[in-house]
Order: C-alpha cells, then sequence, then structure tokens
C-alpha cells in the first residue's frame, strides 16, 4: 500500500495586493498536474464518510477515482448525477465543515481537498464539453411549479425534470440564480459560472419565467388553479435584518442585500456603463462578522474605499463567517473591530452618514446559539468617522408568498413550516426548502432541501 | 422583452407608454406600481401605473424624463421593447365608499391619480379632483380627468392657466368650506404631497400619499426605499406605497431621494455626450 500523503495541494490563488485591486476570480482553480496530485491522496476508504458528509450525497470517491483514471466525462457524469450545481458548490461550499471535515484523513490532519476537486472538474466540463445534451427523460404527466432560482429551487427543478416532471420556474428578478447572482460576488463565484448552471437547468426542460413575482403577479393557488400538480417553494430569506438603531436611515446606509445587489445584480461597479450607481467613499463599515459581511467588506475595497471596517460584536472565535473568508479578507487589508457593536449613527446636514457611535463590548454567559453572549461594557463608547455603513445582520423570508397563501403556516421570524425530510408544508400540494424553511443558511442545505423535497414530490405524485 | 403597443406624447417631456405584458395586466389595481428595465445595463426604476387593459393585455405608464433611465426610454417608440417589466408590486390605493374624496394631482402624476379617482367614483364617491401643474403646457388630461370627477379645480403655479396658484390653496378652501371631504388623497412630487398634508393636518381629514423613493428590486429585498412613518421604519416597495401623510417624516425622505444626486448628474452627462457622439456626422479618416 502506498504512504499516506498528507499533504493537501494549494491552490493557487490572486495576490492579496493584486486581487483588493479587481473583480477577478480569487480562487484560481487547480491545474490538471495539480488535480491528479490531490486526486491521487484520496485512499478510497471503504467507508467513504465524505459521502454521509455531503448535503446532496454526491459519490466522492467514485469521481476522484474517475478524475485520477483520467476519465473526465465520467468523473463529470458521476458529479453531476447527484449535484446540479457543481461550479458553484466547488466555490463556495463550507467543505470544511462538511465533505472534508469527516474524510478518513481528517484525523490526521491532511482531508482530500474535495470542493478544489469538485470545481476543477466542473470547470473541466465548462471548458471542455460545454452544455452538454441531456436525453429527455420519459414525460411523466405531471407539472411542478418551482417558486424561486436559487439554489434550493434550481437543484428541486433539475431532479424534478430529470424524473420526466414537466418544471416551470418562477422568477421575481430579471435574472435566474437567486442569491448566487445578486448576493455571492464575482470574485468569489463568477457570474458566468452560475449562468453557465442556470443553462445546464434550462437545458434539462425547466421553463424558466423570470419578472414574475409570486404573491403579486400570480398566487400559489392560482398556480395550482392552473394546472400544477405541485409547488416547490424554494424563495429564500430575502428580507434584510436591520439594527434599528438611531441613524440608521441616514443617507450612506445599506443593507447588504441593497449594496451586494447593486454591485453584483446591477452591476454598479461598472458605473457609469453601467446605469445603476452606488456609494462609496473613503471609509466603510459593515456591520456584522458572516459571510455576507466579508462580501461587502472585500465589495468595499475594490470600489475604492480606503478604510474598510468590519464591526463585530463578539470575538473572532464567534464568528459565523467561513475561516478561509476571514483570512482572506484579512489578507486584503479589512480592519477587523472585534468586540464592538454600533450605538448610533451620526449625519451632516445633508443627512450623510458621517460618524458611528460604538460601545465596546465582553463576552459573558453562553446564550440559546451557543455562543458567548456580548455584554455591553459601560461608558466604553467610542466614534469612528465613515462615509458609508453596510448592514449585515442576516435575513430573513419574504413574507409575500406566506401572507398571499391561505393555509401555509409559518414559524419563528417568517420561516415555512415544512418537514425537514420531505419538505410538506401544513398546505396540500405545496413543498418548501432552503432558507424560506430554515432562515438563512448555506448554499448547500438549500440545495439538499430542495433535493429532498422533489424526491418526495416524485414519490407522492406518482403514489396519488 | 416587453413591447411598446403606443408611445404618445403628453406634453413635449412627458411620455405615456403602453406596455404589452398580459399578466400584469390581469393583476393591476390603482395605485400599484411597476419595475422596470430597458436592458442589461440599464436601472430598474418604479412606474406607477396609469391604466391597464386586460383584454388587450396592456398596462400603461406615464412618466417625465428626468433622469438617464427616463432619457432613454424617451428614445424608444411604438414597436420597440424594453428588457423588463415587473408587477403589479405595492399595495393598491384604498378604494372604499368614503363620501366625499378629494383627489389631489401634482404635475405628471395626474397619470396615476386618474385610476384611482376612477375606482373611487364607479365606488359611489363624490369625487373632487385638484390639478395642479407649474404652466399650461405642462397639464394633460384634465379632461379624462373631469369625466371622472364631480368637480374640477386646475392650477397653475404662474397663473397661464386655470386658477394662479399652488394646489393646497383651493385645498384648504375645500376643508374650510361646507363640502367637507371624508378622505384626501394627494399624489405628486414629494414636496407638493408633504404641504397637502400639512394643509389638511389641522382639519384632522386622512390623506394618503403615494410615496416614491428611491427603489432597486421593489419587492422588499433590499431596503433602499426605507421610510419612516409614525415613527417607525416601513419599506414602501412592500409596506406602501400609500401612506397615512400626516405620519410620514417628509424631510428624511426629500433627503434620501437626493442621495445619488451627484451619480445622476455623471450619468446622465455621460449619456449625453454618447447622444452628441452618435448625431455627429462621420468624419472622413
Amino acid at each position: 500500500m502506498a504512504k499516506l500523503n498528507l499533504n493537501r495541494t494549494e491552490m493557487p490563488r490572486q495576490k492579496p495586493e493584486v486581487r483588493a485591486k479587481n473583480y477577478n476570480e480569487v480562487a484560481l482553480g487547480y491545474s490538471r498536474e495539480q488535480a491528479l496530485a490531490e486526486a491521487e491522496r484520496c485512499i478510497q476508504c471503504p467507508k467513504h464518510p465524505c459521502k454521509a458528509g455531503c448535503p446532496v450525497q454526491v459519490d466522492i470517491p467514485e469521481f476522484i477515482l474517475a478524475l485520477r483514471d483520467n476519465n473526465m466525462e465520467e468523473a463529470v457524469r458521476i458529479l453531476k448525477s447527484k449535484n446540479a450545481l457543481p461550479g458553484v458548490c466547488g466555490r463556495v461550499c463550507p467543505q470544511e465543515t462538511q465533505c472534508e471535515e469527516v474524510c478518513t484523513l481528517a484525523k490526521k490532519g491532511g482531508q482530500v481537498a474535495i470542493g478544489r476537486l469538485e470545481r476543477y472538474v466542473a470547470d473541466w466540463e465548462r471548458e471542455h464539453m460545454g452544455v452538454v445534451p441531456v436525453k429527455p427523460a420519459q414525460p411523466s404527466g405531471w407539472k411542478v411549479a418551482v417558486v424561486g432560482s436559487g439554489p434550493a429551487g434550481l437543484t428541486a427543478a433539475a431532479d424534478l425534470a430529470k424524473m420526466g416532471h414537466a418544471v416551470t420556474i418562477f422568477e421575481a428578478l430579471h435574472v435566474a440564480g437567486g442569491v448566487l447572482m445578486y448576493g455571492i460576488p464575482e470574485f468569489r463565484l463568477p457570474k458566468d459560472i452560475v449562468q453557465g448552471e442556470v443553462d445546464y437547468v434550462a437545458s434539462l426542460g425547466v421553463e424558466i419565467k423570470l419578472d414574475s413575482v409570486v404573491g403579486k403577479l400570480i398566487t400559489i393557488d392560482e398556480v395550482l388553479k392552473n394546472g400544477y400538480d405541485a409547488v416547490f417553494l424554494g424563495t429564500g430569506a430575502g428580507l434584510p435584518m436591520f439594527l434599528g438603531c438611531p441613524g440608521e436611515n441616514l443617507n450612506g446606509i445599506y443593507s447588504a442585500n441593497e449594496f451586494l445587489t447593486r454591485v453584483n445584480l446591477m452591476k454598479a461597479y461598472q458605473f457609469p456603463e453601467y446605469d445603476t450607481p452606488v456609494r462609496i467613499g473613503r471609509r466603510v463599515a459593515v456591520i456584522g462578522g458572516g459571510n455576507v459581511a466579508m462580501d461587502s467588506a472585500r465589495c468595499a475595497l475594490r470600489l475604492g474605499a480606503e478604510k474598510v471596517y468590519i464591526i463585530y460584536r463578539r470575538s473572532e472565535a464567534e464568528m459565523p463567517a467561513r475561516r478561509e473568508e476571514v483570512e482572506n479578507a484579512k489578507e486584503e487589508g479589512i480592519i477587523f473591530k472585534l468586540l464592538t457593536n454600533p450605538k448610533q449613527f451620526i449625519g451632516d446636514e445633508q443627512n450623510n452618514v458621517c460618524q458611528m457611535e460604538c460601545h465596546e463590548m465582553e463576552l459573558g454567559e453562553p446564550d440559546e446559539s451557543g455562543r458567548r453572549r456580548p455584554i455591553v461594557k459601560e461608558g466604553s463608547e467610542f466614534k469612528i468617522d465613515i462615509d458609508v455603513a453596510i448592514v449585515a445582520l442576516g435575513t430573513t423570508p419574504n413574507p409575500l408568498i406566506a401572507s398571499t397563501t391561505p393555509g401555509l403556516e409559518t414559524g419563528n421570524r417568517g420561516t415555512v413550516v415544512a418537514d425537514e425530510e420531505t419538505g410538506q408544508t401544513k398546505k396540500k400540494k405545496v413543498w418548501a426548502g432552503g432558507d424560506i424553511v430554515t432562515g438563512a443558511a448555506t448554499v448547500i442545505s438549500a440545495m439538499g432541501a430542495g433535493k429532498r423535497a422533489a424526491a418526495d414530490i416524485d414519490k407522492c405524485l406518482r403514489n396519488g | 422583452m416587453y413591447k411598446i403597443l403606443k408611445r404618445e406624447d403628453l406634453t413635449p417631456n412627458i411620455h405615456l407608454y403602453k406596455f404589452e405584458a398580459p399578466e400584469v395586466a390581469r393583476k393591476a389595481k390603482p395605485g400599484q406600481f411597476v419595475v422596470i428595465r430597458i436592458d442589461e445595463r440599464g436601472e430598474r426604476i418604479p412606474l406607477t401605473v396609469a391604466d391597464w387593459d386586460e383584454k388587450e393585455g396592456s398596462v400603461t405608464v406615464v412618466c417625465m424624463e428626468v433622469g438617464t433611465t427616463t432619457r432613454r426610454l424617451a428614445t424608444l417608440g411604438t414597436g420597440d421593447a424594453i428588457a423588463d417589466f415587473v408587477g403589479p408590486l405595492g399595495n393598491p390605493t384604498e378604494i372604499e365608499k368614503f363620501g366625499t374624496v378629494c383627489c389631489v394631482a401634482g404635475g405628471f402624476a395626474v397619470a396615476v391619480v386618474m385610476p384611482i379617482a376612477r375606482a373611487l367614483k364607479h365606488t359611489g364617491n363624490r369625487v373632487i379632483s385638484i390639478l395642479g401643474a407649474r404652466n399650461k403646457d405642462l397639464l394633460f388630461w384634465e379632461d379624462e380627468l373631469r369625466r371622472v370627477s364631480d368637480e374640477l379645480i386646475v392650477t397653475t403655479d404662474d397663473g397661464s392657466y386655470g386658477r394662479k396658484g399652488l394646489v393646497t390653496e383651493p385645498l384648504k378652501e375645500l376643508l374650510e368650506g361646507n363640502d367637507k371631504a371624508d378622505r384626501v388623497i394627494a399624489i405628486g412630487p414629494s414636496i407638493m404631497m408633504k404641504f397637502c398634508a400639512l394643509t389638511t393636518k389641522p382639519f384632522e381629514v386622512k390623506t394618503i400619499v403615494s410615496l416614491n423613493p428611491i427603489m432597486v428590486d421593489g419587492t422588499g429585498m433590499c431596503g433602499c426605499c426605507r421610510v419612516s412613518v409614525g415613527g417607525v421604519t416601513r419599506f414602501a416597495c412592500v409596506d406602501g406605497p400609500d401612506f397615512d401623510g400626516h405620519q410620514v417624516d417628509w424631510d428624511l425622505l426629500l433627503a434620501r431621494q437626493k442621495t445619488y444626486l451627484d451619480e445622476e448628474k455623471a450619468s446622465l452627462e455621460k449619456w449625453q455626450c454618447q447622444c452628441e457622439e452618435k448625431s455627429k456626422p462621420r468624419g472622413k479618416n
């Protein structure tokens, strides 16, 4: 037996001083040699715990074996049989807490870089195969409507189409992809990669209706009346939360949703070539410690801000952002102000934000989230000069659908109540999955929910 | 793509566009809006609906040339098409039998007051309308509005037509007179709506205004359109656009509308340069 190799193959990245000034992808992907070297490290262990660590159960050892054997088309086939969006997942999945965390080699600190290999295979397909026409499935005769074209919706739609159902996606925005398009920035997830995966889903026969706001243009009951046999709700968590502190409506204070939508979806970074502007200024404060906060801060830097702060009320250990993204942000020069919380925003005579007053915080006993509760240090107020603030505190589901769909039960913070395994809601013929059910979570957990719901919809339709 | 079935110039820089949008036409109600985007590079802007025809499958909007988007739109004519037309968004205006309702329209907002006045009239209200504009040349749809009103008062700032002065003057007289209004609906530029609300406040007549902050998605996703109403932050796109005018923080609205003044200027200048460039005769090299 070959000796265990515990050295993970590094993936080349743009240098921090270069990438902080451009919108190109930060991580550059493996070369063929690097991918093969990394694939060699997989010991093809019989228990393959990685598969169970993947919310969509990709046959990980199998695709790595095919890659190692230089059978790329087979690697693509294996990967895509479970995952319709491998180019996305290879880039934004938190593999370190999923497949890679449970890799047999992880115990020795040398877990296989599964995410990077997934990305390599997906990119190889894009480069060498393009969108391959898929043999149409035997039509089942059933029609399924999918609301929202983010990770949950695209996954559910792809699986349902492969099962032979006629699928229509209703998307409110002018492009499909949801958070993958409006939220995650170009330098972390290039939009042509997302578009490629949307095109793949469409190539399965899925009809995508853009500019269609369900709850306004058409209600769920009307969708069902129009001949759809089932509806899957994958509308995510699109409603931004604000701090609720004084001065929050001053000019120059954005929700992360607005800031990222302007920059990513509307391409404000190319203003005035594109018509949508975004204000940036010299000093930007981003409030929050998640991936969205990191994305916002790094976008602000690329738009030319001189100083970008992350303002987070707990310490680095409690930050919900991926380690990798925190490191990327630090390397690029983002300034972390931890154990700090805004008290109020102060504006100038034109109503523009010019200062933020903060409290210092300290950590007390763990709260219900298991993280230590931040407590205000009395008398610790201080001010920071800022031109723009971006509030990245998280999002909750948009009430538009719940409020226009009688019979749909809602729970905590506007989430829709659905069975975790099947996605069934309390309303007949309606399934839901992803952030609309769980509140803001990850791309891959939404995809897992889309997949489980698709399987259950198929089962229910066929069993009558 | 959404085709322009008809374009009509109501004044030299106020235009009517009738779009082919059958699904929106089926659902539209008075007071709702659509978000449009002209093309790939375009901005998303909200426009309140002026009319719709379910049979024809059309939705009509009216807008004035102000910024880049409305000027770019003005280069399009019947038969052209735009990339996106999303709606109907926002909550419809509350239409009930209130008694006497005074509809105040400032400038080109007469187009959005029209369907509201019509619906109020059909519901059995006595409708008194006040139509105001800066001058005679900016007035349109006087006859149309008169047709759905029991009474119509026209004002111009410069006195070039109708009564000289602002819409708030006849509004105040109406509230002071015997013909007391049970509700006022005031739609127009923010500053006009602010002063209408201030005028009606002492009379304690419920005054509904349609707020027009900057928006991006129009579905509650971004919070750009946040306004303060009764001390609470609301999103105009999903909680409005209609609000109680007496509760609105007008200064905040007016200030937030100016967020991108510099950028709007830069964008417009760039667009105008491009237009001049295009209209120049090609030189020989």
